[in-house]
């Protein structure tokens, strides 16, 4: 299709010099070479195109770049093209219509940059649209799998069990774990995989997780939540952090006996936000190692969909102590908005 | 009339008591948070019946009364767990359903009181919790013991029993061979002889003896006799 548009240019070319009269060799010569470099020049542009990212800002030095080589071929064109040929007649024609050269080179290849530009343009669109949709569908996967985890029986069935054994000897605290197990299956019912919040609010709710397993536990299960005022403002995405605290829980209370001290700090390292949770676990007698479960394979997918890096959620253990690290990059906007 | 109640959540335990109170004849002796302070409990009052949760910290409700030689009646109490209610139907006196009421528990605690006299709950071996697979609990003196599979060499029938092997020497279970070639993952545990149930990881060579028999040599240097069909076994699980 590009060879065909630029021969269809040549003929025309060709055309116009045999109707100003010059010489059939020169005119064939001439128009052949004119299409021969704008093809060389069009491809150099749509290179360009490819590479560069489809924003206003680079539209101009695209637009530039085209002027530049719309000068470079009608040079080229113009000037030596000359030793070719000694037909005065056609050397005059040539010199005469540098400017009208010029002019349809520069106009051939912005015709070549805007065909590019689109055609890369709705592909990149496209590709987004793509892994935004993938993403949305890991958001509902997640949300509708931190239902299910909820409404799994260790938790929920456990949990209805306190109440009922509160009711009769301490009825306000039965009253008050209603109230917290409300408030926290409503938070992971209503909020969307992708949207960001607040730490402050994402502690709120794992703090509401804390307050009932710990009531289920007693003084078994302690927890150290540590975020200063400025650090609670970062953002993060919504329920990122509830599997990897199951998960501190479940290792902490089934793998150990006696206390177990989950900790739970937030700090500022180059300007990302970075979570340890640390757990308790038997390194010896560990069934499935604690990072290999699907609660951290799920998160560790979530953020490579959001930040399109592999390696922000990591784990070490040192002696009996299982720690996981998140790096949340303070780089995304919230687009649940737009998504809705 | 003495009661055990074992459960590592503390409210758990608290409804029992309550629901219990009204049974005048049962006396709560003992309060337990995990299976190994279970054990012992048991073994120091030697109850009547016992409340029994199925998850709990190191060691599950059924590896606990693995543990023990003659299990109290029992009465299992659980979230819910698919796998055990199928095996609370076929051993356990009953089995409650957490969250339970009054009710449910008057009913489970009179089918106790019926049958108390007929029932010996030893553990059969259709009960397999899924841990199963990935761990043995064995007792040693008075320790009790969370073996990984992966650190045993090879069982071997004894009796009514079964020795374990490890680097460590060997620990007794009352289980039998076809137990543990049920439960533990084929690709890794062959029976390769009636008498042996062999860890492929620790097996070195197949050396031929007199005959056409052959044997096995392991890491640790122990020879360990292969039967025919074993050694057929064997080879197919190896591939070769």
């Amino acid at each position: 299709m590009v060879i065909g548009w630029w021969l269809l240019w040549a003929t025309m070319q060709f055309a116009i010099m045999i109707y100003y009269g010059i010489g059939v060799r020169d005119a064939l010569i001439d128009s052949l070479t004119t299409a021969i470099v704008l093809t060389l020049a069009g491809y150099i542009v749509v290179t360009i195109v490819k590479y560069f990212r489809h924003t206003p800002k680079n539209a101009l030095t695209i637009l530039v770049a085209t002027v530049l080589l719309a000068v470079v071929c009608t040079w080229v064109l113009g000037r030596k093209i000359n030793f070719l040929s000694t037909d005065e007649k056609y050397l005059n024609w040539a010199n005469t219509t540098l400017l009208v050269r010029f002019v349809f080179v520069w106009l051939m290849l912005i015709i070549a940059g805007i065909d590019g530009w689109l055609f890369f343009y709705i592909k990149e669109h496209q590709q987004d649209e793509l892994r935004l949709k993938e993403n949305e569908q890991l958001a509902r996967e997640t949300e509708l799998n931190s239902l299910r985890q909820q409404l799994q029986p260790h938790f929920l069935f456990n949990s209805l069990n306190s109440i009922s054994a509160l009711t009769l000897a301490q009825p306000e605290q039965a009253r008050k774990m209603i109230e917290q197990l409300s408030d926290f299956l409503r938070g992971t019912v209503k909020k969307d995989g992708i949207q960001l919040v607040t730490l402050r609010d994402e502690l709120h709710h794992l703090q509401l997780y804390l307050e009932i397993e710990k009531m289920r536990f007693g003084h078994r299960l302690q927890a150290q939540v540590q975020a200063d005022e400025k650090i609670q403002q970062m953002k993060i995405p919504s329920l990122l952090l509830q599997p990897v605290l199951e998960n501190a829980i479940k290792f902490g209370l089934y793998d150990t006996i006696g206390n177990v001290l989950i900790s739970i700090e937030a700090r500022e390292e180059h300007q990302d936000l970075v979570i340890e949770i640390k757990n308790p676990f038997d390194p010896e007698t560990v069934l499935n190692k604690p990072g290999t479960g699907f609660g951290l394979n799920s998160v560790r997918r979530r953020l490579a969909l959001l930040f399109y890096r592999n390696d922000l959620l990591t784990t070490n253990q040192v002696g009996n102590i299982f720690t996981t690290v998140i790096k949340i990059p303070q780089t995304l906007t919230d687009t649940s908005k737009s998504n809705l | 009339m003495k009661v055990i109640i074992i459960d590592d959540e503390p409210l758990a335990r608290n409804i029992i008591k309550e629901y219990l109170q009204s049974f005048t004849q049962a006396q709560v002796v003992a309060e337990c948070g995990d299976g190994f302070e279970g054990t012992k409990a048991i073994a120091q009052h030697q109850p009547d019946l016992i409340f029994l949760d199925v998850q709990m910290p190191k060691i599950n409700g059924f590896e606990m009364l693995e543990l023990i030689d003659n299990p109290p009646p029992v009465i299992f109490t659980t979230a819910f767990d698919e796998y055990a209610v199928k095996a609370f139907e076929a051993r356990a006196i009953d089995y409650l359903l957490k969250p339970f009421g009054k009710e449910r528990f008057d009913k489970a605690f009179s089918k106790f009181l019926e049958q108390k006299n007929k029932i010996s709950s030893s553990f059969a071996e259709e009960i397999a919790p899924p841990e199963s697979q990935n761990r043995v609990v064995v007792k040693k003196g008075q320790n009790i013991i969370v073996v990984p599979v992966h650190k045993i060499h090879y069982f071997e029938a004894f009796d009514d029993y079964v020795k374990i092997y490890t680097a460590e020497g060997f620990y007794l279970k009352k289980k039998t061979m076809a137990f543990f070639e049920k439960v533990l993952d084929t690709t890794q545990f062959v029976r390769v002889h009636r008498s042996y149930l062999l860890n492929l990881q620790e097996l070195t060579r197949i050396e031929p003896m007199e005959k056409d028999n052959h044997q096995a040599l392991l890491k640790s240097g122990t020879k360990i006799p292969l039967s025919q069909s074993g050694y057929a076994k064997l080879k197919n699980t190896l591939g070769i």
